[in-house]
């Protein structure tokens, strides 16, 4: 689901050939911490706009607060390009003195035992949320600390359908189903929303039950990875199942078969709709095309089999990182201005700039009050431990086909268990692409 | 008749004419010093035979661009094991000899219509070759508008006259079928400028002689139209045929293979590979698709063009 692959490198040599001119430049520009004991530092994150105009935002508050040290930020290419980019200085030792780049797999392919500084001892690590701890963590050491928010795999809903049918927000699959029933009886809006125009959106109803899954059986994704856990057997079927079984009750939306992802929002948004599985950035979508319907539009997660376990499914922000290559006085400065990067003042700067799309997972952090429903409805199941982690940030593995796949499930045109069975063989090719153990 | 035994005869004549070889060798080494086909050489074998045997080479592996780990038919096998790879080979059998068939038949009828004597004939044939010259892209997003299930004109239309539209591109069953219909839509111009071509070069004495004899319409075409059409027919199918095997972009933009694995080709599957970064399993991808084109053309190509010959 997030849109990029550490796999797809062809633009190695090109990536290669930028690196070289960049570490030329760096012999000429760097070395000037001597004058008056300033030291400058270099802030390395990816060139999207937003990306850019937050880390400018940080730098300048951290500058002020901390006079004798200055912020530079450099960008970078974004997808391919940038990994590539990354390993490069990081394997020359070229790399900026701090920067940042995604959690879960693919800061696990960068060896950051070898390549990054160990932050273990910082006081900021125990006010981080323990999953995003596990995203930026080795088995030796934690490496980063969050820029931006998380965000959930869950179903956002119509709270006005909710309300004038006097329905409760479901805790287990039953409770959704008679919930999705009622409202199809009422006639008013589809219940499930579903929007195979846009593939993607189709792996939701999947993707997003991983909260579930972990609840029976806790080891589920290692077993996954090495070969032992499959998608065909419970509790992991139960998705795809799911999805099926929505589809056989007639409960999703006439047009599911052509609508797209922004169709699935303005739906939810404006009643026609009531329940749309989806990621919770979906907030900015919402904000850009229905802006009047911020406190309309509310979230909960895609329930389970039991109850007491229902939770959110979290997708975790990026990380920002110290290489070894950073030494001195200006690791010291490093270290202060990862620290401030892991402050509340911080992330007030972060949701200014850029429109939130979940909770922090800093302690102390808190979203402005005038975040849309879809992101606030979160913070409960935050503050309460009720989330896991997403699949891809446990295991390296994820299959390519997936959304055609959830497609043919939930279009009638493979059965559930088929899916499943279809699945597992097309993450087989992965996990030997991959050169796992075991497979 | 005379140009289809003409090029029969061409065809054939290197067997003929085996006792001379070594003159004809010799002739032609006289005739360019070999330094002059040193450059095309080059170019042919960094561009073409290096490539060829290289991607030969990596479908027998497990390829990340960075390592290659040999496998041997590995990558074969699971072609052939995946249900949505099997497929996508069918319907690439599907589409290729629907798009194919439906191309000879209305492009011989549109053929026929446009070299009559008809007002404003110049226009018509323009009109006809005209989608041969437009962006396939952009027919493929026209027609995902077009055939767009709720709201699209071609369902809107059908409504007015109190048909229900089907989902065109969304229902498993008809996806194909739609995609392959707007092939045809689009790539008809050419048979029907290549039938134009073959019915001018037919002779007026063979009609005038036909009107002698008493023949009607349906005579001339059935004895002297379609029989001396043979050879345009050839290139239709051949054409037709290897476009429709090879196939991506059309079903690419219209449906992405989908719903589901529905519509899905060789083509876009490879292609889906090559997207998932399986580089050695897309590649044994392509070499299967060559192995079919190639053992479908060759074969069929020879058939057309004996069964020429012995008329």
């Amino acid at each position: 689901m997030v849109p990029r692959s550490p796999r797809r490198s062809i633009v190695a040599i090109g990536a290669g050939g930028l690196v070289l001119s960049l570490a030329l430049a760096g012999c000429t520009a760097g070395g000037s911490d001597s004058d008056g004991g300033a030291v400058t530092l270099s802030y390395l994150v990816d060139n999207q706009e937003a990306t850019v105009e937050t880390a400018e935002a940080l730098a300048d508050a951290f500058m002020a607060e901390n006079p004798d040290i200055k912020v530079e930020v450099e960008s970078r290419p974004q997808g391919a390009d940038g990994d590539n980019l990354i390993k490069t200085r990081l394997a020359t030792g070229e790399m900026s003195d701090v920067f940042a780049y995604n959690s879960g797999s693919l800061f696990q392919a960068l060896s950051p035992d070898s390549t990054l500084v160990d932050l273990s001892d910082q006081e900021w690590v125990d006010t981080l949320d323990e999953n995003f701890v596990r995203t930026v963590s080795t088995e030796k050491a934690i490496y980063g600390v969050p820029m931006g928010q998380s965000m959930a795999g869950a179903v956002i809903y119509n709270k006005d359908i909710y309300a004038d049918l006097g329905l409760e927000i479901p805790t287990t699959w039953e409770e959704f189903i008679a919930n999705s029933e009622a409202i199809k009886a009422a006639g008013t809006a589809a219940p499930i929303v579903q929007t195979y125009g846009d593939t993607w959106t189709s792996q939701l109803f999947v993707l997003g039950d991983f909260n579930n899954v972990l609840a029976e059986d806790p080891d589920w994704a290692e077993k996954y990875t090495s070969n032992e856990a499959k998608y065909v057997d419970e509790p992991a079927l139960a998705g795809f199942e799911h999805q099926q079984e929505a589809f056989d009750a007639g409960l999703f939306n006439e047009d599911f078969a052509s609508a797209k992802y922004a169709d699935g929002v303005a739906m939810v948004a404006t009643g026609e709709g009531a329940q749309y599985p989806i990621l919770t950035f979906a907030a900015s979508q919402l904000m850009t095309t229905n802006p009047e319907a911020a406190d309309t539009v509310g979230t909960f997660p895609l329930p389970g089999p039991d109850a007491s376990a229902n939770g959110l499914t979290v997708w975790m922000p990026n990380g920002v990182y110290i290489p070894k290559s950073t030494e001195g006085d200006k690791l010291e400065a490093a270290k202060t201005f990862v620290a401030f990067l892991a402050t509340p003042e911080s992330c007030d700067i972060q949701s200014e700039t850029t429109a939130p799309q979940g909770p922090f997972v800093i302690d102390g952090c808190e979203l402005p009050d005038d975040v849309p429903a879809i992101v606030s409805d979160l913070q409960p199941y935050f503050d309460e431990g009720k989330t896991n982690l997403a699949l891809e940030f446990l295991s390296p593995i994820k299959g390519p086909a997936l959304e055609q796949i959830t497609v043919a499930v939930g279009s009638g045109i493979t059965r559930a268990a088929d899916g499943a069975a279809q699945y597992d063989e097309d993450v087989k090719k992965q996990a030997q692409q991959l050169g796992l153990e075991g497979w | 008749m005379t140009t289809a035994t003409a090029t029969g005869r061409t065809s054939t004549s290197p067997g003929t004419i085996v006792p001379s070889e070594p003159v004809k060798r010799r002739r032609m080494k006289s005739s360019y010093p070999t330094w002059f086909f040193i450059p095309a050489g080059v170019f042919y074998v960094v561009l073409f035979l290096i490539p060829t045997i290289a991607s030969f080479y990596f479908s027998l592996t497990r390829w990340t661009l960075f390592d290659v780990e040999f496998i041997g038919f590995d990558n074969f096998v699971r072609f052939f094991q995946e249900p949505q790879l099997v497929q996508g080979f069918v319907n690439t059998f599907i589409y290729a000899f629907l798009t194919s068939g439906l191309k000879v038949v209305l492009g011989l009828l549109l053929g026929v219509f446009l070299s009559s004597q008809i007002i404003g004939r110049g226009f018509l044939r323009a009109t006809v070759f005209f989608p041969v010259l437009v962006s396939t892209i952009g027919v493929g997003i026209l027609f995902q508008v077009l055939m767009d299930p709720f709201g699209g004109p071609i369902n809107e239309v059908l409504a007015t006259v109190g048909i229900p539209g089907p989902g065109w591109l969304t229902d498993p069953s008809l996806a194909l079928v739609s995609v392959a219909l707007v092939d045809v839509w689009k790539g008809v111009g050419l048979a029907t400028l290549i039938y134009i071509a073959g019915m001018v070069a037919i002779p007026h004495e063979y009609f005038e002689a036909a009107k002698v004899d008493g023949a009607g319409a349906w005579n001339n075409f059935r004895h002297i139209t379609l029989p001396l059409l043979r050879p345009a027919t050839v290139t239709v199918v051949l054409l037709s045929l290897i476009g429709g095997l090879r196939s991506f972009d059309l079903i690419w933009t219209m449906t992405g293979g989908g719903p589901g694995f529905t519509s899905d080709v060789l083509a876009s599957v490879v292609y889906k590979q090559y997207q998932a970064g399986f580089f050695g399993l897309s590649t044994a991808g392509n070499v299967v698709l060559f192995v079919v084109v190639a053992a479908i053309i060759f074969p069929l190509s020879w058939w057309l063009n004996r069964k020429g010959d012995e008329q």
